[in-house]
């Protein structure tokens, strides 16, 4: 018996020693990152002592980080943290089941497909700011309105990424489910919507992505008495000039994006190793 | 195996199939329409595989013989004709066709799911089976893991898995390099004695054929053109003399009908 054929192509990588070695890959992850960052506050730094604006209008990072800190150590501040990401998670949520169910939908049948798909594309490309007129209209100044905007802005990339999921599964996964024996909604189940699901996930990061932009100008826009939220305090400290803590929120508005981007984007990785389309 | 499957079939002679025999194809054609037209891709083809036959289909590409497999998998219907089976037809594809986001186990176990074995039989039964291809002990890998003759072994243990002794082979060796291909002969000539298997294996390669088969059936031009007994006794070796001669002589049988059929 030739050993070569027991033996695999691929080694699995046995988990690398702990301690020394995941210190020097955790800096060597960061390290780029906190220059980046320095760079950034740096050039800030410089513009401010430009004197361009007066420090009422444009505060260096040293006060706007100072902000951050009181602000994070106020009730106010994490109950719009708390509106502003129940919205989200609603509006992505509802998004979810419709991209999905339509994304389904478009990719089987036929008729559906020619009437709608291109019009999926189209909504994607389409901001979603220019919604909120109509929904303030249809809804008034109140959650739907944002609910019906944030939906309306993840949905369809939701849906091109099932249809393109589903467009690229194999031809020959289609034979082997037949071979195998599988029903429609076996084939579903088992094959097509698994081999899918890289795509898919894919479809789910750029709709986050759509759905936090959606969510951002629709606070901005409706603002509801009682209910703070990062856009409204946005809104707020423009009214009042309050400049430090308009890009402290700014900051926190880019950092809770990133930080649920971070999640989708290791998943999708994840999911692409084990699906052996990239090698890791 | 063939006891239960017999009554499925009602031919209209005794020994359509059965007892004996595994597959009939009878007065077959298939054509296709594209958009050069139509292809006529069989003719007339008539085939009877036994039960525990080892029938290789040998010719060249576009020869009819893939679309000869597709009709035998069940996978296309006949434009005229009919194909009978003892069983259902498992197919081997050329290559491996695991589902990359399971484990060589659970891509055996799908198998058996998807045929309804309930989920308590299923661990044991897939244990089994890799043994059978030699593969205890790798089946909590992944695809991306195995060395392509694993694949096709785990493959193999796909077919078993789907609970029928006839399967199909479309060129499953065709990928691999000429050392794990000598070696998947020896595993798959074993695991067909061992498991009475009917296997309908089609290739481009002769010396494959008779190093293989019990019965090397030659195809050109969407026609069956020639039929031999290999007879050979086994263990046969690919590179050695009889082999060789005799892949030589069924060769030059292929090249005459390939000249007949374009004249």
């Amino acid at each position: 018996m030739s050993t070569d054929v027991l033996t695999p192509v691929v080694e699995v990588p046995a988990g690398a020693p702990a301690g020394a070695g995941a210190g020097r890959r955790l800096w060597g992850w960061a390290w780029p990152k906190l220059l980046a960052v320095g760079l950034v506050l740096g050039a800030w730094q410089a513009v401010v002592w430009s004197g361009w604006r007066p420090e009422y209008v444009l505060p260096g990072p040293a006060s706007v980080l100072s902000t951050v800190w009181e602000m994070l150590g106020t009730p106010r501040f994490w109950r719009a943290v708390a509106t502003t990401l129940s919205r989200a998670l609603l509006g992505f949520g509802v998004a979810l089941v419709v991209g999905t169910l339509l994304g389904i939908l478009v990719a089987r049948i036929r008729p559906l497909r020619l009437a709608v798909g291109a019009l999926i594309t189209g909504l994607q490309t389409m901001p979603s700011i220019s919604w909120f007129p109509l929904a303030i209209l249809l809804f008034g100044l109140n959650e739907r309105a944002i609910l019906f905007v944030v939906v309306l802005g993840a949905a369809p990339s939701i849906a091109n990424g099932v249809i393109s999921g589903i467009d690229h599964v194999p031809p020959a996964y289609g034979r082997l489910g037949r071979v195998l024996g599988a029903g429609p909604v076996d084939q579903y189940r088992f094959i097509t919507l698994p081999a899918a699901l890289p795509a898919y996930v894919s479809g789910l990061t750029q709709g986050w992505a759509f759905a936090w932009r959606s969510l951002m100008a629709g606070e901005l826009l409706v603002i509801i008495a009682g209910r703070p939220s990062l856009g409204a305090n946005l809104e707020f400290a423009r009214q009042f000039s309050q400049a430090d803590l308009l890009l402290a929120t700014m900051l926190v508005v880019l950092v809770i994006g990133m930080l649920v981007d971070g999640v989708f984007s290791s998943a999708a990785r994840r999911i692409r190793r084990r699906w052996g389309l990239s090698q890791g | 195996m063939t006891g239960p499957s017999t009554g499925l079939l009602v031919g209209e002679r005794p020994d359509d199939v059965g007892a004996h025999r595994a597959l009939a194809v009878r007065g077959v054609d298939k054509s296709f329409t594209t958009a050069q037209g139509v292809v006529h891709a069989l003719h007339g083809v008539d085939l009877d595989v036994d039960l525990g036959e080892f029938v290789a289909v040998v010719g060249a590409s576009g020869c009819g013989k893939s679309t000869l497999l597709s009709l035998v998998a069940d996978l296309d219907q006949p434009t005229a004709g009919s194909v009978r089976r003892a069983d259902r037809v498992a197919l081997m594809f050329q290559d491996a066709t695991l589902l990359p986001w399971l484990t060589a186990r659970a891509n055996v176990e799908l198998a058996l799911r998807l045929r309804g074995v309930p989920r308590t039989e299923r661990a044991a039964e897939v244990d089994r089976l890799l043994a059978v291809v030699r593969l205890t002990g790798t089946g909590d890998r992944r695809p991306d893991e195995l060395s392509g003759g694993m694949r096709q072994r785990v493959a193999l243990a796909r077919c078993l898995a789907q609970g029928t002794r006839i399967i199909a082979m479309d060129e499953p060796l065709g990928a691999l390099d000429a050392m794990t291909r000598d070696h998947l002969h020896d595993e798959i000539e074993r695991v067909a004695a061992e498991q009475r298997l009917t296997v309908l294996f089609v290739t481009h390669n002769m010396r494959e054929a008779v190093r293989l088969a019990d019965r090397v059936v030659l195809m050109a031009g969407g026609r069956v053109v020639h039929e031999q007994v290999v007879g050979l006794p086994r263990p046969r070796v690919m590179d050695s003399a009889e082999v060789a001669t005799r892949a030589a002589d069924l060769t030059a049988r292929l090249r005459a009908a390939g000249r007949e059929g374009a004249a």
